[in-house]
């Protein structure tokens, strides 16, 4: 019964934020490091609180984030289902990772999602987006300890709300 | 349990649960994806979508649209007043060459009308405004402010002050989407002004190049040749500025010739675009604009009236004498059996 008590929506608002951190306008030196937040925040959120945030809920940010960068509709939706699939699978095993087999991992998942993007676009027919799209899997793992901690932040207080949390 | 754990951790990662729903939604996915790409129906659910994320948009827009404005309130009087010196000069100068233009649009007209075409003038435009929302950073797309609602279309030609932007590709209900000529995805048919040879103009993926794949070696094509719209194929209306020839090379062995342009339009540096429609010929603020300079340019001259009613008045003056002859065919035609009539009778 606890878990109903906890409010979810602050980390939908924290999902939606990244993802529409991922559109925020960058000067074009800086476009190539950009990192996809939307994943590593459903990441988090999936791995710390399955059963509130699963398969679903990755779809749903997905389906925004195709809406937001007018992709393809469904692509990052798919994209963004496998990873918090694995995630769902393996939660308790990564949940207790050191912090650097933690990012080990994230990097995994990223790397995952970047090829999933990259051959979804190359079946459609989407001219190709060069190197970028791999560059963009290195920096989003080296920002998952500050997101993390970010997002531990988050929790901690959302599940402090809650006294009868345990 | 210290993490809130739900009770289906319990059961560990052998959890059926997880398996279907992925499934579901893969499938799920994957049909969205071949219908978004074949079905029209797709286009109003896709509408239906953007018009939805369209407030997260605008907030995505908010700290740039706040920094234009604070940038607008804090400047100086001696700012503003130089701004409006070059403002004031510019317009100047710009009348100066209606006023030639006033003369070439009159004599354009009156060619045309001796060749019995009709003569086409100023395309009406709406101006929209670029948001600073980065659709997708590895692609040449932007989202402007204006939409269905606002009557763009799909298709739709973007320009600005200096020449071809690009064209919409999805017309959002309060936004749109459009791709900028320079994007990978992007080709327009150009002519080269100088020799008339038409080819098109493919965009390369960056901001300062468009390349020219199709121009064989024997090909009259320097640098700084001027490229303009064709016309052709519809999209883009004839005339418009679409780059400047940068550097032609002929690479011994290679069947074409290697051209890149660079495009007239300030790509890097947009605020504002002007969506064409096409083919429409008054009530709009362009041509108001463009009649109010030329009734103040053209003081003197008989263009009292706005370049709407220039090539009427022009069709009417030359076509006379045509209708002349015309009639004079005409009653020289029912004349001709009169002698006959005549003849007979005699």
């Amino acid at each position: 019964m606890s878990r109903r008590r906890l409010p979810r929506w602050p980390v939908w608002l924290a999902m939606v934020a990244a993802a529409a951190l991922m559109s925020l306008p960058l000067p074009d030196s800086l476009n190539a490091v950009r990192p996809a937040w939307a994943t590593l925040a459903v990441i988090y959120w999936v791995m710390m609180w399955p059963g509130r945030f699963g398969i679903v809920t990755a779809w749903l940010i997905g389906l925004l984030l195709d809406v937001l960068q007018g992709a393809t509709l469904g692509q990052h939706a798919l994209a963004l289902t496998v990873v918090a699939y694995i995630t769902l699978r393996f939660h308790l095993q990564i949940r207790i990772f050191p912090l650097w087999q933690l990012t080990v991992t994230v990097f995994a998942l990223l790397f995952l999602e970047a090829f999933i993007l990259f051959w979804i676009d190359g079946v459609a027919g989407n001219p190709p987006v060069g190197l970028a799209r791999w560059t963009q899997v290195v920096t989003g793992a080296v920002l998952w300890p500050p997101v993390m901690a970010i997002m531990d932040r988050l929790r901690e207080r959302l599940e402090r709300r809650d006294t009868t949390f345990a | 349990m210290a993490l809130g754990t739900p009770e289906n951790d319990q059961r560990g990662f052998r959890d059926p649960g997880y398996g279907l729903r992925l499934i579901v939604v893969c499938v799920l996915s994957i049909a969205l994806m071949i219908a978004d790409s074949r079905v029209s129906l797709m286009q109003d659910i896709r509408r239906v979508l953007a018009a939805s994320a369209y407030p997260l948009q605008v907030m995505i827009d908010a700290p740039a649209a706040f920094g234009r404005w604070l940038g607008d309130s804090a400047a100086t009087r001696s700012q503003l007043m130089a701004e409006n010196e070059l403002l004031q000069k510019t317009r100047l100068e710009q009348s100066a060459r209606l006023q030639r233009l006033a003369a070439l649009e009159a004599e354009n007209a009156r060619l045309r009308a001796l060749l019995d075409s009709t003569a086409k003038v100023g395309d009406r435009v709406l101006i929209a405004e670029i948001m600073s929302v980065d659709m997708n950073p590895f692609r040449h797309r932007v989202v402007l402010n204006k939409g269905s609602r606002d009557g763009a279309f799909v298709g739709q030609a973007l320009i600005d002050a200096d020449g071809v932007v690009g064209q919409l590709t999805r017309d959002q209900v309060f936004s749109a989407e459009a791709i900028l000529v320079t994007d990978i995805d992007h080709a327009v048919p150009v002519e080269i002004l100088r020799t008339r040879q038409r080819t098109i103009a493919v965009g390369t993926g960056q901001l300062d190049r468009l390349s020219l794949p199709f121009l064989p070696r024997n090909t009259d094509i320097q640098t700084d040749d001027l490229l303009v719209t064709s016309g052709l194929g519809g999209t883009f209306p004839a005339g418009y500025p679409v780059a400047m020839v940068s550097e032609v090379a002929a690479e011994s062995g290679a069947e074409f010739l290697r051209v890149n342009a660079m495009p007239a339009a300030q790509l890097t540096r947009i605020r504002e675009v002007l969506l064409i429609f096409p083919g429409a010929q008054e009530g709009d603020d362009a041509d108001k604009l463009l009649a109010d300079n030329l009734a103040a340019a053209a003081e003197g001259q008989q263009l009292d009236t706005g370049p709407a009613a220039v090539p009427i008045g022009q069709a009417a003056t030359p076509s006379a004498p045509t209708t002349q002859t015309e009639s004079a065919i005409e009653t020289s035609g029912p004349s001709d059996p009169e002698p006959s009539a005549t003849g007979d009778a005699q």
